[in-house]
């Protein structure tokens, strides 16, 4: 577990330097297991509870393995009123898998975030943070195959 | 000093009164759930707002600091409707399960909703359906209970400095959960049960056991011996209407048969053979260079304390074990021989003002009699419930008297019940057996009270012997880290999990302020004051002991019934 502590301690000194940390350790696999939240509040020196607690407050941060690729469909206002929902439906279609599952294979995870700030053309979903505006639902295998 | 005006009442309160502070001096009654008196502002339930006149919003009285002038009403039409549609967005969160719950009448939601006259919701019921947690012996979790109000995690943490609980997500997801998400006994947990007393609600409570003990009753083929320890009956009394202290000894002798105990002894028994074993185990330390200073070792909440953050101090605990465990031992020993009976029918039972209790009793070294020592631990509370249950009128039970060979006591026993008193105890005994002289004055008032760490220098005819106590985890961690780093000055250490020692134990009735852990500290010195006898080596029961059975302090047999040894918790994440 010497890895997360790498990771984690350029930060140590950082004001609000755990969620800095946790999103490098995020960038590396895709999650916060278990051993990198203890490793973080051993070196930001605060209960494990606490680590703990920053670690599930962000709908960015996720404690559960995720895949390769996060899709994250917008559920706001504007876009779910902009059909959201029947993005969603084509998605779990094409994948498999519902919101907040892994694909068999490991490659995508499916996950509702808020705004993101894209709205001057809704729905929109993002896959590894990239932003993708407007999306029918005839679109999602075409942006889907460029993950292949 | 500051001027307010609080429903029309005037009122000066100090500088940094709150809204709520101030009308407490006014005598006006503001409702609150998130807020308790010992611990910081949480202001997260809203419960409490009230108008300010020239405020547009209304403000909540727990957090709202008074200003000069400030004109407050706290019952106008507007302030009511608002605390009700507040407690009705709580509710709708909330299983409707008074009936069945172990809060039923002692729970600050259940008193508010009646307060408020609530009696239909316009927002739909939506309970999460979260499963209970009913990993320990000691504490339940009934997480769809809670209202988020964080009591339990602050006295967790900053009374206890265990940190096993904390907040999970957040918004609508939000949860209290044991560390990393996991169950409690994975957790830190260390099942002193200080979380109850802080849960307004019935979200986490006792595993309760009443159920076993009545089944005992019942089974002819048992012979249910009782134990108590000296906390319980100051604070009894309260979970049947009378006033903190003021139940009879006698008359809860009475009480205890009537609910179906063939043999009523008493935990103060151990208690003062505790003294005179740990007494000589100090002794014997000091004067062979054993590992100092020495930690009491009474109290299962510490010592679950000490395996899971300090493994590397076990070898500091005396290894007495706690006298609820030396007289489950000698139970079913010393005591079914005397009495000719079989030990296999023995049913033994605790009444016990402590959770953490329910684990020790549990932990699979406590059988040295070849049996499980203690069957069964029953907390004050659930004594509580076996009287009203039983519908006993204490108004006209006439006294009794506790059974033989395990029921004589000294006063030294009866003050194990509050902080200082183990010290208090051994010191008592500790000084007549080094100097040889009569101890004129029994009471070192050095340690009682409510004091954090209390500590003192004793002088026993040129020995000098240095002492602290520490209550409540929090102050517990304080001397230890002392210890740790080499620099703690004491011979001897006192350590009791719970604030105020057992009478602010987590099996309590459920004690919101630490000023009811006070009265309750009166009521055990009152009554060691009126003993005859307050020296535990004075205890006849405790002579003959040793005479026909023991032989001597740290004996064989003592070390086979009444010593223990610890283990390292290892425990993954603190
Ligand atoms: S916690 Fe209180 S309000 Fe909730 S079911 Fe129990 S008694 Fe009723
Ligand atoms: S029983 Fe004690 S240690 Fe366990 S969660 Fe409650 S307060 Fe914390
Ligand atoms: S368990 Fe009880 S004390 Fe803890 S947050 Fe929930 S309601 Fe409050
Ligand atoms: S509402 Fe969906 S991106 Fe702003
Ligand atoms: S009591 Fe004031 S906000 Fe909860």
């Amino acid at each position: 577990m010497a890895e997360f502590k790498e990771i984690i301690m350029p930060f140590k000194n950082t004001p609000g330097g755990i969620i800095q940390a946790f999103h490098a350790v995020q960038k590396k696999i895709n999650y916060l297991p278990e051993n990198a939240i203890i490793d973080a509040a051993e070196v930001f020196g605060i209960p494990v509870k606490e680590a703990y607690g920053v670690a599930t407050f962000y709908s960015y941060f996720s404690i559960k393995p995720r895949g390769k690729y996060i899709i994250r469909i917008c559920e706001s206002a504007p876009c779910h009123v902009a059909g959201a929902a029947e993005i969603i439906a084509s998605l779990e279609r094409e994948l498999g898998i519902k919101i907040g599952e892994t694909t068999g294979d490991g490659k995508f995870t499916m996950e509702l975030t808020e705004c993101v700030g894209q709205c001057q053309a809704t729905p929109v979903i993002t896959i590894n943070g990239k932003p993708y505006a407007g999306v029918t639902p005839q679109q999602v295998a075409e942006i889907l195959a460029e993950y292949e | 000093m500051i001027n307010v005006i609080i429903d029309g009442i005037k009122v000066s309160a100090p500088d940094n009164a709150s809204i709520l502070q101030a009308a407490e001096l006014a005598g006006v009654k503001v409702p609150t759930l998130c807020y308790h008196p010992d611990q910081a502002i949480k202001a997260n339930c809203r419960v409490c707002v009230c108008e300010v006149e020239g405020l547009p919003l209304l403000q909540a009285a727990c957090s709202t600091p008074i200003r000069d002038g400030m004109v407050i009403r706290t019952n106008t039409p507007a302030v009511i409707e608002a605390r009700r549609t507040i407690l009705q967005l709580i509710l709708a969160h909330h299983p409707q399960d008074c009936l069945n719950c172990i809060r039923n009448k002692n729970c600050e939601l259940q008193a508010l909703a009646e307060q408020y006259a609530i009696r239909e919701n316009p927002f739909e019921l939506m309970v999460r359906g979260l499963p209970r947690d009913t990993s320990t012996p000691s504490i339940v979790r009934d997480p769809d209970k809670c209202i988020l109000c964080r009591r339990c995690e602050y006295a967790c943490s900053e009374f206890q400095s265990v940190n096993a609980l904390g907040l999970e997500n957040r918004g609508n997801h939000a949860m209290i959960v044991p560390s990393l998400g996991k169950d409690l006994l994975e957790s830190p947990c260390v099942m002193c049960g200080q979380c109850i007393h802080a849960c307004p609600v019935g979200a986490i409570h006792e595993n309760e056991e009443i159920d076993e003990f009545l089944a005992a009753v019942a089974d002819p083929d048992k012979i249910v011996v009782t134990q108590m320890a000296p906390a319980v009956r100051v604070a009894i009394g309260e979970e049947v209407g009378m006033a903190t202290g003021d139940m009879d000894m006698n008359v809860l002798v009475t009480a205890l048969r009537q609910i179906g105990f063939d043999y009523v002894l008493h935990t103060n028994f151990t208690a003062d053979l505790t003294i005179l074993e740990e007494g000589n185990e100090l002794l014997k330390r000091v004067k062979e260079g054993g590992k100092l200073p020495m930690f009491t070792s009474c109290s299962p909440g510490w010592i679950n304390f000490c395996e899971t953050y300090y493994p590397d101090l076990l070898d500091n605990l005396s290894t007495c074990k706690s006298p609820q465990q030396m007289f489950g031992a000698l139970v079913k020993t010393y005591w079914a021989e005397k009495m000719g009976v079989d030990p296999s029918k023995i049913y033994s039972v605790s009444i016990m003002p402590c959770t953490a209790k329910k684990f020790e009793a549990a932990r699979p070294e406590m059988n040295s009699s070849g049996y499980r020592d203690v069957d069964l631990v029953l907390t004050t509370r659930e004594l509580g419930r076996l009287f009203r249950m039983t519908g006993l009128d204490f108004s006209r039970i006439a006294p009794g008297k506790f059974d033989s060979w395990m029921g004589a006591y000294t006063g030294a026993a009866v003050i194990f019940g509050a902080t200082g008193g183990v010290m208090e105890a051994a010191l008592r005994t500790v000084y007549e057996v080094v100097t040889g002289n009569e101890l004129k004055d029994v009471n070192f008032t050095f340690a009682r009270g409510m004091e954090g760490i209390k500590e003192a220098e004793i002088d026993l005819n040129g020995l000098k012997v240095r002492v602290a106590i520490a209550h409540g985890l929090a102050n517990a961690r304080k001397v230890m880290d002392q210890v740790r780093a080499g620099e703690s000055p004491y011979h001897f250490i006192e350590i009791m999990a719970c604030p105020g020692g057992c009478i602010g134990g987590g099996g309590q009735p459920i004690t919101k302020s630490n000023a009811k852990r006070a009265e309750r500290i009166e009521g055990i010195y009152k009554e060691d004051e009126g003993l005859l006898l307050r020296k535990s080596h004075e205890n006849p029961e405790v002579i003959q002991i040793y005479e026909e059975f023991l032989h001597e302090p740290l004996g064989h047999k003592s070390h086979e019934l009444l010593h223990t040894h610890y283990h390292d918790k290892n425990k993954k994440f603190l």
